[in-house]
């Protein structure tokens, strides 16, 4: 271990406080994928895909999960992943939010990839009745999987398999605004069991139907994790191509990270988990997503900061650096400011996942809540004090704007986690 | 490296061998200090072990666990603070030897003779003349808004020593003997009804070359030492668990008091209890930071939140006082012994904490700070560049 490394692990060990520095591994990861996305994911690039037919960039995800890991950072090592931790997904995350690179990091990588471990625990046996569609479905049972083992787990490892070299990016079927629970529903359900048509019990299938409304990151996605209402609730894999899934795009305000809308009519699902374990997944994923998120903000928000300082030290009016005046200077300090508090509650927060931490619930919260308000505060300010030239379509500052607001909404609005707050650290209301 | 339970065998090993019970609590403190479990992260022979800063707490604990005399946070911040890392970066190893000891047990309090009437934000002006007569210098001019200065043994003094050059380049850094002819402390009362500041006279005040810090002409740079620990210090005042700070008792009144809430200040105590946190954390990371031998500019960012949050929490607290915040516990004019932004009524940590953002540099030029040193941003056009003190204008 390093010398710093040694006093860290004695500090951290003497008050027992998460380590909120940046490890050398991490900074390591995050240089790697600055100079890759400095390549491939320049401003103009990036405006270039948004007006395409393909908002995601596939040909950049394949390059990040083949040069360095990323779609399989949190997965295990024995499952082919890099077996990293949520810090290291955090500052990876900060990185490409810098960027506003359009891959389905968040999704795949992260949310998704939380469901599935969190989901893999065996389901089979002992969790309660088999699972039942919901009452004013027709009479559905999901078909039981072939063979006695637990498959469910199986299956997840199996696809956390392909996930990890980014051959198979997957998308958990929730609206991009849900929030976590406890505050956010507890299992975020608007499709449902349909009766099985002809062989289903023989091949392992459900039938899947209803609708999931903008759903972040599954445009691009092969496979769809599914949560299904019923008697207990389940959380299904669908393949996209199947018959009976289609996928419509939205015109989104953030088209770095276009959201679409999903139609399941009988659609042909595998269970992954049930009951309690479904429940959990999905929590996991959503609080994973959120922590994850806050991270991606922190990166904006200090691109922001950057351009506009570097903007304002060269653009002259009255004779001088517009970046002289103090009414300009002290709204970029105090920025400055609100950064290092952001980035400090998103550390927390990736610090308090990877270790299991009780507090997590609190950590999320509080890091989705202050992080979304700093990242749209830094790109306002970006557009205002870049001027005409910040408002234009041609500047990158409104790549930033649009993908802060909409994340400031995506998996809990600031107030809604707030409201968490009140809840989890006692503070009720009135 | 020493590790966290080495530290602790120390401790364990040096109360085995002063009782604390027996001894006075001078000697105790002395003996501490002696045995280098001060604080630990200075060198030895200095009050500490060349440990990390992180397991300052570790020996602390200790200490707490046997019921050990310990220091009292609240008297001599300054010296502590302020003089002692000053001290240590610029003092002489005479110096260090004589005043460290004093500064870290209390016996000696220190105050700073930084701001004047006429300098303040701009510091640099002041106009407190040291000339030198061979041995020692002679000091005239007058400092204000001097805390402690009342108890002080010891005063940290900028001063000018070269008139006719560029004013930052004309000042000297001492060590003023408080008790010393031609030292005259005079209370100033403050908003809040006492004085924990004081004007200060110095004339003709004699101040042997031995308690100049640092080179003749090279004041500014010690003096930045002190401010650069100042921001900090005052940024952690109260570091802790979570609630630890100010907004500690409101979150208490707000769960003992269900019949003061209001949608209204739910919203705002949530906001403000969130801010509370994520900057204790951002306090944490800058602790990690200095422990890891990295400070980062991050102190003069923690206490400008500081001083926001300790206007804005206490604000709200004499709302959510309602009725109560119409009192005031006590206008008595007093030069207190302690100074603690935190105790005291609703409304006395409503009046005090104005001053947090005054005192140690105000958050304008905080944020100037920030703005020129840390993003790179051009300063002002100035009309002081390049001329000697002596003819800026007045
Ligand atoms: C409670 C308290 C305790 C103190 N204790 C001590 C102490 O122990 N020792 C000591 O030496 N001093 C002490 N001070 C003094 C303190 O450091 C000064 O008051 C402070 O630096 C401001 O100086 P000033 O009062 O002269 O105000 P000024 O410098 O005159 O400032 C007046 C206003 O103008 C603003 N301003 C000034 N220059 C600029 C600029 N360039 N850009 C933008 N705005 C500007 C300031 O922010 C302020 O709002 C204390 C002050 C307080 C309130």
């Amino acid at each position: 271990m390093s010398e710093v490394g040694e006093r860290l692990a004695a500090g951290a060990q003497a008050e027992g406080f998460p380590d909120l520095l940046y490890s050398d591994a991490e900074r390591a990861l995050a240089d790697a994928l600055r100079s890759l996305l400095g390549d491939r994911a320049a401003p103009a690039t990036v405006l270039a895909r948004t007006e395409s037919a393909q908002t995601y960039d596939d040909g950049l995800w394949q390059a990040l999960a083949a040069d360095l890991g990323l779609a399989g950072l949190l997965i295990p090592e024995r499952d082919g992943g890099a077996g990293a931790s949520y810090r290291e997904a955090a500052a990876a995350a900060e990185t490409l939010g810098s960027f506003a690179a359009p891959v389905p990091y968040l999704g795949s990588a992260v949310v998704a990839t939380a469901a599935l471990l969190a989901a893999g625990a065996p389901v089979r046996g002992g969790l309660g009745p088999p699972p039942q569609a919901a009452p004013s479905a027709q009479p559905a049972q999901p078909a039981e999987p072939a063979g006695s083992s637990p498959r469910a787990s199986t299956e997840a490892a199996d696809l956390l398999r392909k996930m990890a070299d980014g051959g198979v990016t997957v998308a958990l079927a929730v609206p991009f605004a849900t929030q976590p629970a406890p505050r956010g529903p507890a299992f975020p359900a608007t499709v449902r069991l349909a009766g099985p048509r002809h062989g289903d019990t023989d091949s392992g299938v459900s039938r899947l139907r209803g609708t999931v409304t903008g759903v972040a990151d599954a445009l691009p996605a092969g496979l769809l994790l599914v949560p299904a209402d019923g008697v207990p609730e389940c959380l299904y894999l669908v393949d996209m191509a199947a018959d009976g899934v289609s996928k419509a795009p939205l015109a989104s305000l953030d088209m770095t990270r276009q959201l679409c809308d999903l139609w399941f009519d009988d659609a042909p699902g595998t269970l992954v988990a049930s009951g309690q374990a479904a429940k959990r997944a999905v929590t996991a994923a959503l609080a994973a997503g959120a922590a994850i998120l806050a991270a991606e903000q922190v990166g904006l928000a200090q691109r922001c900061l950057d351009m506009t300082v570097s903007y304002a030290r060269e653009r002259r009016q009255f004779a001088r650096p517009i970046g002289s005046f103090q009414a300009l200077k002290h709204r970029m300090a105090d920025l400055w400011v609100e950064i290092a508090l952001a980035r400090a509650a998103a550390r927390y927060a990736a610090a308090c996942l990877s270790s299991g931490d009780p507090d997590a619930p609190v950590a999320v919260a509080m890091a989705k809540a202050y992080c979304s308000q700093v990242a749209v505060h830094a790109a306002q300010e970006c557009v205002q004090l870049h001027g005409g030239i910040g408002f234009t379509w041609e500047h990158p500052a409104h790549l930033y704007l649009k993908r802060a607001k909409a994340d400031s909404l995506a998996l809990g609005t600031p107030d809604a986690h707030r409201a968490a707050l009140a809840g989890l650290v006692n503070l009720p209301g009135p | 490296m020493l590790k966290p339970e080495q530290v602790r065998e120390r401790v364990r090993a040096f109360l085995a061998e002063h009782d604390p019970a027996a001894a006075s609590r001078q000697d105790f403190l002395n003996a501490r200090f002696d045995a280098g479990l001060a604080w630990v992260h200075y060198p030895e022979g200095l009050g500490g072990l060349g440990a990390s800063r992180a397991l300052q707490a570790v020996a602390d604990a200790e200490f707490d666990a046997a019921d050990a005399p310990g220091i009292d946070p609240d008297r001599n911040p300054i010296g502590r603070g302020m003089a002692a890392p000053t001290i240590l970066a610029y003092g002489s190893d005479e110096q260090q030897r004589r005043w460290l000891r004093g500064i870290w047990t209390g016996e000696e309090v220190w105050c700073q003779l930084f701001s004047e009437p006429g300098a303040g934000s701009d510091l640099a002006a002041l106009a407190t003349r040291a000339a030198s007569d061979g041995e020692s210098w002679v000091v005239t001019g007058q400092k204000v808004w001097t805390s402690q200065a009342h108890l002080a043994r010891w005063g940290l003094l900028l001063a000018r020593t070269d008139p006719g050059v560029e004013k930052h380049a004309g000042l000297t850094y001492f060590a003023c003997d408080m008790t010393a002819p031609g030292v005259e402390v005079r209370p100033l009362r403050q908003l809040t009804g006492e004085a924990e500041f004081n004007e200060v006279f110095l004339t003709e005040a004699r101040i042997p070359d031995s308690d100049r810090i640092g080179p003749v002409g090279e004041g500014w740079k010690v003096a930045n030492a002190t401010l650069m620990s100042e921001r900090v210090n005052i940024a952690n005042a109260r570091s802790g668990p979570r609630e630890s700070g100010m907004i500690g008792p409101v979150a208490a009144a707000w769960r003992a008091r269900p019949e003061l809430r209001t949608p209204g200040l739910h919203d705002r105590l949530l906001a403000l209890w969130t801010e509370a946190e994520v900057a204790r954390l951002a306090g944490e990371m800058l602790r990690q930071q200095l422990a890891a031998g990295k400070p980062g500019p991050e102190g003069s960012a923690a206490k400008l939140v500081f001083a926001r949050l300790n206007q804005e929490i206490s604000a709200y607290e004499m709302e959510l006082a309602a009725a109560d915040g119409l009192r005031y516990d006590d206008w008595t004019m007093r030069r207190p012994e302690r100074s603690s932004f935190f105790g005291r009524s609703p409304s006395f940590r409503y009046l005090r904490a104005r001053g947090n953002s005054i005192e140690g540099g105000t958050s304008e030029i905080l944020r100037n700070i920030i703005a020129e040193r840390v993003l790179g941003l051009p300063s002002e056009p100035r009309q002081d560049k390049g001329v000697p003190w002596k003819d800026l204008p007045r």
